[in-house]
């Protein structure tokens, strides 16, 4: 165990280091900030001011030097843009973007779970179809088009929810929440519903794929010849086992959920670090784009990492000291 | 029982928790982007432009067409050739019931310059003053080593900040509300980032007292949400309405639409000056040895090519104005002589044939796909009305952030680019687009064809040294004239800023693009 957690925390510190380099090679070819940033107006010589300002005039390798000095002391750096510390940015939007996460994947269990069910059982019946072309729809429409046409519906049209931004919030352990309050849950609903829909696509087949099998098992046909209901052998037992799968997936899609919801942040103007970093890329705001992304390896890296020592305790099989990073 | 009663605990509970709905003086606005900073100095960006005079008011305030009206000054005059003179208004009072006075702008002239880690600092507008002397409280004056012309449209580009607040004030603190006490007619609430910015009336503006108690701003980047806001009535105005939507939006009897021709013009940018330039080619796509652009008959030929009208009708569906020259009509020092030019392809062949390229030649256009309205198809537009007199056009757009560091690294030969003169007079564009690219002296900072023509920069050098408003504004007129002569860059049309609201209210469209409260009314 403490060989594997050693191992492990070099080789996320070697992962952090490359993607660090790489971020900071990739946004330095991409072109000077400056040139965005600065009003057009400016002389040649304000230029260079903001330039120097920026620390932009010193070498790559330099200001690399710089930032890796800094970020062992734990700051990231300034953001360009809002001159305002890059981490401080990013924690700031953090609630509102996990918050929507996580109501995406409570959406996509809550509903996927059944229906993946009742299409397991009934898999040969119209609901059992409809629901399996159903997920296939969520698969394959684009985000972006389906946040759209849920905003028309919904917002314009029906006129039942509101068409986008984040509702009132209130402070729990001084972190702003909206799903407390109502006008907040009328705002989350439709964007949530529309980042998990592609969660709840992938549930809904995890699911209805463990029942099929699972009703093929001894346990299933021994349940029933003692007599229990029909509802406690599908309810409980059927259930739990199929649970194992879906829980697994979905633990390593909330990573995804969280680090790339920016599509429907964008479309809902939800003010999470999705938007963020689609800004910050759009003017070069490298501190943040740095930030932003080794945060993410951070949170991959440990989600990971849990999902590992789970899985040994889960299956003794597994020893932990097999599994490469 | 016990079930009931956690139902109405919970429902009571959301009933207290329910944020208070529907108040009728309120005002919700939708904009397109978001500022990057409070600080009204921080970064010279327009939408912190924009937010900044919500809050804060400035010596000289420019109207819905730019023109220069009194603000926090009642009145200014040079005293002589080196110093303007300024008298400010009695009996304002910052937000906090503090006076203002000519201690203020003092601080705001110093402070303004010298913001830490400014991206784009506002020093342009202020470096020239060389003496800054308070005769009493509400006079003051600002002295320049030269004469100074356009110190009066200088001191409408920056807010004017209060002493009290500001010393020791860092960007951060603007940022939290603390610094942001200003004199405006709105006051400070709230910036939750990328989410709202809230204001509340001031009840002591001097301006008069807003109707509207509170305003609340929502940043909504992409235009089809922003678009389906203002449907859904989530807010009452939005800002940039794309232009495949103006229709939809004009035939809906529930909204309402507001237009103003811009500041913002949209023209071509030339190399005319290197001998060989990296994107000009034989019509194999060969690197040619030297450079057509060069002769002033190509580049009027390729402005004789473009048919503007089929421009503005066909790609921007007549949301543009076709431009002769740097700003459209109804501005400060335009030329009653510059027209669009004709669209004319035989005349332009024939100028071609003239300067020895008969059979035309090779050339690629660039141009950003996500920073002017409709960029992209406008570049598509043009490469084919040139391939048409010979001029086989290519065309390579890219997203802003890597068109314009490469276009200021001078990589491309033909561009696409837009101006937006936020003085409201040619000065602006004149000194930075085509004056000869100076280092030292700051002009032609952002000259990415290089042009040069000497009669241009002494016309506008004696403008800027000219006090005598009649005498600099047919200095500057010359220039223009000059300049659009030898097509230094080739004008295509102006933008139109359009708005969108809900029924019933009524905005006065500005050239500038700014949306403020202050000119959004109940119609009556």
């Amino acid at each position: 165990m403490l060989v594997f957690i050693i191992r492990r925390t070099f080789q996320s510190a070697a992962v952090l280091l490359l993607m660090s380099l790489l971020v900071f090679i990739g946004v330095y070819a991409i072109g000077n900030p400056v040139d965005i940033l600065i009003s057009p107006e400016a002389t040649p010589q304000e230029y260079a001011d903001a330039v120097k300002a920026l620390g932009l005039d010193r070498p790559m390798w330099e200001q690399y030097g710089v930032f890796f000095i800094n970020a062992l002391k734990g700051d990231l750096g300034n953001s360009f843009v809002f001159n305002e510390p890059a981490l401080k940015l990013i924690v700031q939007r953090m609630p509102a973007t996990l918050e929507l996460a996580f109501g995406a994947m409570f959406i996509a269990v809550i509903l996927g779970i059944p229906l993946g069910m009742i299409a397991g059982i009934k898999s040969e019946s119209i609901t059992g179809r409809a629901i399996m072309s159903g997920s296939i729809l969520g698969f394959s429409l684009p985000t972006f088009w389906v946040g759209l046409m849920l905003i028309m519906l919904f917002a314009v049209i029906l006129g039942w929810l509101p068409a986008s931004g984040r509702g009132a919030c209130v402070d729990v352990w001084g972190v702003p929440v909206s799903f407390l309050t109502l006008d907040g849950l009328s705002h989350i609903i439709l964007p949530a519903f529309n980042l998990g829909l592609f969660k709840l696509s992938l549930t809904i087949r995890l699911t209805r794929a463990g029942t099929r099998e699972n009703l093929q098992f001894d346990y299933v046909k021994f349940a029933r010849a003692k007599g229990l209901s029909n509802f406690r052998v599908i309810g409980v037992h059927v259930l739990k086992n199929i649970l194992i799968p879906v829980v697994t997936v979905l633990g390593l899609e909330l990573g995804n959920v969280i680090a790339f919801a920016v599509v429907t942040e964008t479309v809902f103007a939800w003010p999470g670090m999705g938007k963020l970093i689609i800004d910050s890329i759009g003017v070069l705001d490298r501190p943040v784009i740095v930030a932003y992304l080794l945060i993410t390896v951070v949170m991959f890296i440990l989600i990971n990492f849990t999902v590992d020592i789970l899985y040994s305790i889960l299956d003794p099989r597994v020893r932990l000291g097999d599994i490469k990073a | 029982m016990k079930q009931r009663q956690a139902v109405i605990v919970l429902i009571m509970a959301l009933v207290l928790l329910m944020p208070v709905w529907g108040l009728t003086a309120d005002l919700k606005i939708g904009l397109k982007s978001e500022p990057s900073s409070m600080d009204p100095h921080y970064h010279n960006l327009t939408p912190n432009n924009m937010m900044s005079i919500w809050v804060f008011d400035k010596l000289v305030k420019q109207d819905h067409k730019q023109n220069l009206k009194p603000g926090l000054a009642v009145s200014w005059k040079p005293v002589d050739d080196l110093t303007w003179e300024f008298k400010l208004r009695k009996g304002v009072k910052f937000h906090d019931g503090s006076p203002f006075t000519a201690e203020d702008v003092k601080f705001t002239l110093e402070r303004a310059p010298k913001v830490p880690n400014s991206p784009s600092s506002f020093s342009s507008y202020i470096k020239h003053i060389n003496k800054i002397e308070i005769v009493d409280p509400l006079t003051i004056r600002l002295s320049t080593a030269d004469p100074f012309p356009l110190m009066p449209t200088y001191m409408a580009t920056f807010t004017i900040i209060s002493k009290k607040h500001g010393q020791g004030a860092e960007t951060k603190d603007y940022n939290s509300g603390k610094a942001m006490i200003g004199t405006g007619p709105y006051k400070f609430v709230e910036w939750v980032p990328g989410d709202r910015i809230v204001y509340e009336r001031n009840e002591n503006y001097w301006g008069g007292a807003e109707p509207w108690e509170k305003v609340i701003v929502q940043p909504k980047t992409n235009a089809a949400a922003r678009v389906a806001a203002l449907l859904a009535g989530d807010v009452d105005m939005i800002d940039f309405i794309p232009t495949a939507d103006i229709e939809k939006l004009q035939k809906n009897p529930e909204f309402a639409i507001s237009k103003s021709v811009s500041n913002r013009v949209i023209y071509l940018h030339i190399d005319s000056d290197r001998d060989v330039s990296p994107f000009v080619t034989d019509k194999d796509g060969k690197a040619l040895d030297k450079n057509p652009l060069k002769d002033v008959r190509v580049r009027r030929a390729i402005s004789k090519a473009i048919n503007r009208p089929a421009i503005v009708s066909r790609v921007m569906e007549g949301n543009a104005i076709a431009a002769g020259q740097l700003l459209p009509d109804g501005f400060f020092a335009i030329s009653p002589d510059l027209k669009p030019e004709k669209f004319d392809p035989e005349g332009a062949k024939k100028l071609l044939a003239e300067a020895g390229y008969a059979d035309g030649f090779g050339l690629t256009i660039h141009g950003p796909n996500n920073r002017y309205v409709n960029d992209a198809k406008i570049c598509q537009a043009i490469a084919q009305m040139l391939t048409r007199i010979g001029i086989k056009t290519k065309v390579d757009t890219m997203p802003k952030n890597v068109f314009f560091p490469r276009g200021t690294k001078l990589e491309f030969s033909f561009m696409l680019v837009g101006w937006g003169s936020g003085t409201g007079e040619p000065s602006s564009p004149l000194r930075a687009l085509l004056h000869t690219y100076n280092k030292e002296t700051g002009y032609g900072g952002t000259n990415r064809g290089r042009f040069s023509n000497k009669a241009l920069d002494e016309a506008l050098e004696e403008a800027l040294r000219t006090v005598d408003r009649e005498k600099h504004k047919q200095l500057l007129v010359k220039a223009t004239e000059i300049a659009m002569q030898d097509l230094g860059i080739i004008p295509l049309h102006y933008q139109v800023n359009i708005w969108g609201m809900r029924k019933g209210l009524t905005f006065t469209a500005r050239t500038d693009g700014y949306t403020l409260a202050s000119a959004v009314r109940e119609a009556k």
